[in-house]
């Protein structure tokens, strides 16, 4: 019989008042009972409307199966069918708007906690799985992979799985990408990625740190003097934008990749961390996404006073997670919705030479109403006449999205990109050069973790075909 | 992992390192420069290449002691080996067509400004080099410069060696008696910078500067570089380091390079404890 309780299996958390002044993750997961419970909310039923919901398509109903015979790694095999990120991917898809979003169960009550799930059966797989990962028969081609983040990462698994020789290139000294360098370890416990990446490499996967692909190695030169069959380039979107307006080059402004760079990466939140960050008191990062939620919740944690989030529509509109959200709140972030900055303000120091020139000293906004909808049925943001005023900042952080990064464009002849960098590839993810294909947010700009992994999917089942039918 | 397979003095608190780095060694062109991480927790800093040997595959950097990062790595032996080591970053410098240049480099500025001189020299280009050091202990490279070019001047801040004085009042005079170059080319502390701009402006004599702000990735994706150039926002790590320096805010420039001069101040002295501990 299954378990009709219509709620979710809560997640157990740290307190919002302990947790704003640590970086240990927030949620905590499941226990073997907890999650024992939740699978038997699953119906099994016959369309599978949660796999659909899937980018990647996980066996969902499977491995949930599984799970409620008490059989954690025999679901945790489900899953790898399908995924090489589990432990990732449980932890920050938005599952509300995917698998869970098309959950039978939540059209009366919530839906089953499929991400929890999937969470807790990576967990386990990786503190319990033994002995030596057999590696695939090689088939005797190579590919290589341009950028390790969610996309590369999938598709050098995908491929590795299917027998390729593969060989991932880095230009960080670590793998990952944003799951290093962006998203906190509150969030998600670096440890966990690093663990998901050496299951790559126990797969047989060469990952090359260190290596900027346009400047120290060509596209071109990875074909024809390496040998790779097929190459997948998955660089993300990593060029920070600015708003243009006066002061944005003061000392204590911080684009998100740059604040959240130093403490993920560089792990400046740790006390005796090399790399320094600063420790402001009053700290406004302007933006609404997962990004804005990831660099105001890192700075309450460094120790600022007063957090705001500076965002020119309402809250209905912030494009982040619902969940991160909440999160945000309980942490006593501030959001001050409705509201656009126009001036980030100096200091009154005018000589160079003092120690205090040229730092924020506040940032003047503008209130903002919605007027009517758009073409695109948005509610595009008015400025209010005369509701001008300030507000005392020591730092200010830009969460205002990224673009891709042009260097491998400008590096790469023949490869076609659009107006803001976005690589041009086919729904196969190949680009205008035979044999090079794209994923991600390199071709989508700024998405999802879980789109980048769909893209990087649906590009290693391209590579094989294209390699296979090239050989035949 | 990357080994030094040189390391000289070339002061009391500048060295030069080769370092085992084939692919970077190939690509290499003057003005770029790469990325080092001396160990596994530390911090990422960029320095400007100083030459390379594309058939030994090396790499050479010219650094001076001047905080806990550089510290740790000058404790560092031949045989030894650095972390991380990724480049070459930046855009090249545009010598191309130039056909007599100045170039002028202060203080450990000259190891990044003699594979300038040396490239325009190997060109065919007329070369007048002007070096500055703060005193006679601190010069560097002095042959090495000589060597490429057609007319050299060496200047002290104290005169304890060469002429007296920095290295603007040369080439003021030498712009005042109608001397003009295709391109004067300074690198340097940015002050030195500053003024060389200040002094060639006077007479609109074109000039390049080679920017050195506080850098996390190189790559261009934190903008943690960035400049205001021509009162537009460029990044150094991809538009530069190279930039005309008529256009720099320098004072901005000098400004953000001291973002975190508390911090550094404090890292720069627990390192130091901690190597006299060692000591004992």
């Amino acid at each position: 019989m299954p378990n009709m309780r219509a709620t979710k299996n809560p997640m157990p958390s740290q307190e919002p008042n302990v947790r704003n002044k640590n970086f240990q993750e927030v949620t905590l997961g499941y226990t073997e009972e907890m999650a024992l419970d939740e699978a038997k909310r699953c119906l099994n039923c016959k369309n599978k409307p949660c796999v659909s919901g899937c980018p990647v398509n996980i066996h969902i109903p499977e491995f949930i199966a599984k799970v409620a015979e008490g059989d954690f790694e025999g679901a945790y095999q489900v899953i790898s069918l399908s995924s090489s990120l589990p432990a990732v991917c449980g932890r920050v898809c938005p599952q509300e708007t995917q698998c869970e979003g098309k959950c039978v169960r939540g059209i009366k009550g919530e839906p089953v906690a499929i991400g929890r799930l999937e969470r807790f059966v990576a967990d386990y797989h990786n503190a319990h799985a033994e002995g030596a990962v057999t590696r695939p028969e090689p088939n005797g081609h190579k590919v290589a992979i341009i950028g390790s983040g969610p996309a590369g990462l999938t598709c050098a698994g995908d491929l590795a799985k299917m027998g390729y020789d593969v060989t991932i290139y880095e230009a960080l000294h670590l793998a990952g990408g944003v799951l290093v360098y962006g998203i906190p370890e509150f969030r998600l416990p670096k440890a966990i990625v690093q663990k998901e990446v050496d299951n790559l490499k126990a797969l047989g996967v060469k990952v090359e740190t260190n290596m900027v692909i346009g400047r120290v190695l060509t596209v071109e030169e990875l074909k024809e003097e390496y040998g790779y069959e097929a190459i997948f380039i998955g660089t993300g979107a990593g060029l920070p934008r600015f708003m243009n307006i006066p002061g944005e080059n003061l000392k204590g402004v911080y684009s998100a990749n740059e604040f959240l760079t130093r403490s993920n990466l560089m792990k400046a939140y740790k006390g005796d961390s090399t790399t320094p960050i600063q420790h402001a008191k009053n700290v406004a990062v302007v933006g609404g996404g997962n990004v804005a939620m990831d660099a105001a919740r890192t700075a309450k944690r460094l120790g600022a006073e007063n957090v705001y989030i500076i965002y020119r529509r309402s809250m209905n509109e912030l494009p982040a997670r619902k969940e991160e959200v909440e999160h945000a709140e309980e942490e006593g972030i501030i959001f001050k919705t409705l509201n656009n900055p126009v001036e980030i303000l100096p200091t009154d120091v005018t000589d160079p030479r003092d120690p205090n020139f040229g730092w924020v000293k506040g940032i003047r906004c503008v209130e903002m109403e919605l007027g009517e909808p758009d073409a695109s049925g948005r509610r595009s943001p008015i400025v209010k006449e005369g509701s001008e005023f300030e507000l005392e900042m020591d730092c200010v952080i830009m969460a205002l999205g990224t673009s891709p990064n042009p260097l491998l464009k400008v590096t790469t002849p023949g490869l076609d990109t659009r107006r803001r960098g976005e690589i041009v590839a086919d729904e196969n993810g190949l680009t205008s050069i035979e044999g090079v294909y794209a994923g991600g947010d390199a071709v989508t700009g700024a998405a999802t973790v879980i789109l980048a992994m769909g893209a990087g999917k649906t590009a290693a089942a391209a590579m094989d075909a294209y390699i296979k039918n090239k050989n035949a | 992992m990357y080994k030094i397979v040189r390391k000289k003095s070339l002061n009391p608190t500048v060295t030069l390192m080769d370092i085992e780095a084939p692919l970077i060694a190939k690509k290499a062109k003057p003005g770029q420069f790469i990325i080092l991480r001396v160990n596994e927790d530390g911090e990422r800093i960029p320095l400007t290449i100083a030459g390379y040997d594309r058939e030994n595959g090396t790499v050479t950097i010219i650094f001076q002691v001047v905080g806990a990062t550089t510290t740790l790595l000058n404790h560092k032996n031949e045989g030894e080996f650095i972390q991380d080591f990724v480049g070459p970053l930046g855009t090249p410098s545009h010598l191309d067509g130039l056909k007599k240049v100045c170039v002028i480099g202060g203080g450990v500025g000259c190891a990044i400004a003699l594979p300038v001189a040396q490239a325009l020299h190997d060109m065919g280009a007329e070369v007048t080099s002007i070096v500055g050091f703060r005193n006679q202990d601190l010069v560097i490279l002095e042959d090495e410069f000589k060597a490429c070019s057609d007319h050299f001047v060496m200047m002290t801040d104290d005169g304890s060696y060469g002429e007296k004085g920095n290295v603007t009042i040369p080439l003021k005079a030498m712009l005042e008696k109608g001397e003009r170059f295709d391109e004067v080319i300074a690198i340097g502390p940015l002050i030195m910078m500053k003024f060389v701009c200040l002094t060639t402006k006077e007479y609109d004599q074109k000039t390049t500067v080679s920017m050195n702000p506080i850098m996390v990735d190189g790559t261009g994706m934190c903008g943690g570089c960035r400049l205001s150039v021509g009162g537009e926002t460029k990044f150094a790590c991809v538009d530069g380091p190279d930039f005309d320096g008529h256009l720099v805010d320098f004072d901005e420039a000098m400004s953000r390079s001291r973002s975190y001069a508390p911090f550094e101040r404090h890292a720069y002295e627990e390192t130091c404890n901690l190597f006299a501990k060692e000591v004992q």
